[in-house]
């Protein structure tokens, strides 16, 4: 009852506070593990310009269609908090199943494709009526998830069971599952939808799986002078728009491997913060954005000129990152 | 689904009307020969006794067999996706009682198993239970996980080919922990040694160890006051200092107990203000309840939530051992046991273990390839190998007995 009471007055607050704010720019959130926090950088001044306070353990994070609403995992409170992104404040929470982990949108927004790593499940949420569409048996320890650019198909990456398991988001059935290497973490569609890249960090490859035959067509190997073997441990892997480049987050190794998406060379290392596990592109892909846990930083690379530009410290473990669709 | 079994139970069939006596013995036809998808795995393993009326740190009497459980379930929800399927036959040997007639004995039950079609055995049993067992399947095919001896003549002179060892050797132990005291630079070391034999295996390792990473038995004494740890709470103890650590230069104690008698009783018990390490104060292991990067995390609500308990070494050890098999059979995709033991053995399999890195098994000698823990009971302090110390194959190679040094020859079993 007073919460309708209350709802023009915090309009009124909001409406303030967009009238105070400069111009939006391109905003880059970073969900920090332990520090039970959002980051918040603005792109243009590399600033962090706030800290949110989430669920806790926040990992997989992205950002709503129109860039108004930001949806963080908390793990530990087996929910998905909704916050906008004008005030901060969280404005809902999403039941996600038990510990959600990482999650895609759908193209159209809705719903959210959730892994649940502690059930062996994907549970499919619709967020504008907050309700359990279908869940998914998966294997055990889903994380990566990656979506056909059609929105078709639904990859998840179960870590202890080590398969990409494809999923027909239509009939919510697993259509096929495909053995990769130790510990999938993350699945990354080209944009033409015809290939897979799923990165095994237990395993130290990413294997590019070809989406209509489902067979493994090339297995990306990594090597760094002065780096042992066990130290490479793929996670983030992201695809420039025009399918030239990959870049692949490398953990402990501390470096983005730039790998040529058509022939599968690595053509560059790029040294960053430590344990560097997820990547996020500004939306010109100009900019990189990676989250260092160990080193509780983001770097900041340059795609034209593969270049690491700058480092910001952010909170506690740095996690997930997602950029803002401006 | 149907027309499958069908056909598998044919040979049973056959075997009733032929009027084979063992066939008609046994009701169900053997699980492992009727389900061409099943794998079953055999755990012999013997429980902890039952604690005294308190105990505040007794073994779980299910120690090991949780552990197995898990690794059934998730070799499981993985199966499901290729087509196969799990099951385990755990045997749970019982202590000889005075008056009784002797219980069965870890070779009878395992012959058991095998001739239920068992190929896989798990062993949570000492050393020389473990070799009965070896020798006595020698031959069969069945390919035999050590999850809880520590002996490295297991891994030497009395290696066997069916043996896979995933228990940490002594030397792979005592490794770790020099490392981690040579990284520290405490280097001269004051060992107390217990009076059972597994206390004076382990403190030899340790002095190889030492010499090993150029660490310094600075004193040596043996302990000779009893079990004064387990003692702790009939006598209420205060505050004296052990005589026989005055007058020692020493950066370190080392203590070299394996039973839990006395190393608990150690620290805060030396003359000298001196950290206390070895088998309690700060120890190696496989396993800790802190342990949570790695996705560890994930392993450890798994466990307590089907065992309502936190997970143990052994429990992890049993689990590797399962995990093992199942990795081997999704990796091949097939259930056949000769294809499976190749793969195993072959140099490239991985294990995932939550430890960071891929797990593997040295070709010399089948010990487990993984990094070691070391904790004390709250806190994990840190992981072996250290940094630093490098190795031409793996860093995990510089924890134990390793190619150039070994005694153990392998020959087909």
């Amino acid at each position: 009852m007073s919460r309708h009471r209350m709802r023009p007055a915090r309009a009124a607050v909001v409406a303030a506070a967009l009238l105070a704010a400069p111009a939006h720019a391109t905003t880059v959130y970073v969900s920090n593990e332990k520090g039970n926090s959002v980051s918040v950088i603005d792109v243009d001044s590399l600033k962090v310009t706030a800290t949110w306070p989430v669920g806790r353990r926040p990992r997989g994070i992205t950002v709503g269609k129109d860039g108004s609403l930001l949806y963080v995992c908390a793990s530990d409170d087996d929910r998905i908090d909704v916050l906008d992104t004008k005030t901060g404040k969280i404005v809902r929470s999403l039941r996600a199943g038990p510990d959600p982990e990482q999650f895609i949108a759908h193209p159209s927004g809705n719903p959210l494709y959730v892994a649940n790593e502690d059930d062996s499940q994907v549970t499919v949420l619709d967020i504008e009526k907050n309700k359990v569409v279908a869940e998914v048996p998966v294997g055990v320890e889903p994380e990566g998830m990656g979506l056909s650019p059609d929105g078709s198909i639904l990859v998840n990456t179960s870590e202890t069971t080590n398969m990409a398991h494809f999923i027909d988001t239509k009939s919510f059935q697993v259509i096929d599952n495909v053995l990769v290497d130790a510990r999938p973490r993350f699945a990354e569609f080209s944009r033409d939808g015809k290939f897979l890249w799923v990165s095994a960090e237990v395993g130290g490859t990413v294997s590019v799986i070809d989406v209509e035959t489902r067979k493994v067509v090339k297995k990306i190997t990594f090597k760094i002078p002065g780096v042992t073997d066990e130290q490479i441990q793929p996670v983030g892997v992201r695809l420039t728009k025009d399918g030239g480049k990959a870049f692949v987050a490398l953990g402990p190794a501390n470096r983005v491997a730039v790998v040529d998406a058509r022939t599968y060379e690595v053509q560059k290392y790029l040294p960053v913060g430590q344990r560097v596990w997820q990547l996020a592109f500004t939306p010109d892909q100009k900019l990189l954005f990676t989250t260092n846990g160990t080193s509780n930083d983001v770097s900041v690379i340059d795609v034209e000129g593969l270049r690491v530009t700058k480092s910001i410290p952010v909170g506690l473990l740095p996690w997930g990152v997602a950029v803002s669709p401006q | 689904m149907v027309a499958l079994r069908t056909a598998a139970l044919a040979p049973a069939l056959l075997a009733l009307l032929a009027g084979a006596p063992g066939a008609l013995a046994q009701t169900p036809a053997p699980p492992a020969a009727a389900q061409a998808s099943e794998i079953r795995i055999g755990l012999i393993y013997r429980p902890a006794p039952a604690p005294s009326s308190y105990d505040a740190q007794a073994a779980p009497e299910d120690e090991g067999l949780a552990g197995a459980k898990l690794a059934i379930q998730d070799n499981t929800a993985t199966g499901r996706f290729v087509g196969q399927r799990y099951a385990l036959d755990a045997v749970a040997l019982a202590t000889a009682a005075p008056g009784e007639p002797a219980p069965q004995s870890p070779v009878e039950a395992a012959r058991e198993l095998a001739a239920k079609g068992l190929r896989f055995l798990v062993l949570a049993l000492p050393a020389d239970e473990v070799l009965a067992v070896a020798d006595a399947l020698k031959g069969s095919g069945i390919v035999l996980f050590n999850a809880a001896a520590p002996d490295d003549r297991l891994r030497g002179a009395d290696c066997r080919a069916n043996i896979f060892h995933v228990a940490p050797s002594r030397a792979m132990q005592t490794d770790a922990l020099a490392q981690f005291l040579a990284f520290m630079r405490w280097r001269k070391l004051f060992l107390i040694t217990g009076p059972q034999d597994g206390d004076k295996l382990w403190a030899e390792a340790m002095k190889r160890s030492a010499k090993k990473f150029g660490l310094q038995i600075a004193a040596e004494r043996p302990w000779t006051f009893g079990p004064l740890a387990r003692a702790r709470g009939d006598t209420p103890t205060r505050a004296e200092a052990l005589v026989f650590t005055r007058g020692l230069d020493y950066d370190v104690a080392v203590v070299a107990d394996e039973a839990g008698d006395f190393g608990d009783y150690v620290p805060f018990h030396t003359v000298d203000p001196r950290p206390v390490v070895g088998t309690q104060g700060l120890v190696p292991t496989t396993w800790h309840p802190t342990l949570e990067v790695w996705g560890a995390a994930q392993a450890q609500n798994r466990f307590r939530r089907l065992a309502g308990r936190l997970m143990r070494p052994l429990d992890y050890q049993v689990w590797a051992a399962l995990r093992t098999v199942g990795e081997a059979a999704f990796q091949t995709k097939t259930t056949d046991p000769a294809a499976l033991m190749a793969a195993i053995a072959d140099p490239a399999f991985t294990l995932p273990g939550y430890k960071g890195v891929a797990l593997s098994y040295r070709p010399w000698d089948h010990q487990l390839r993984q990094p070691l823990l070391l904790v004390q009971p709250q806190a994990l302090v840190a992981v072996a190998p250290e940094q630093g110390y490098l190795h031409q194959r793996t860093p995990l190679d510089t924890l134990g007995i390793d190619l150039p040094e070994t005694q153990c020859r392998l020959t087909k079993s």
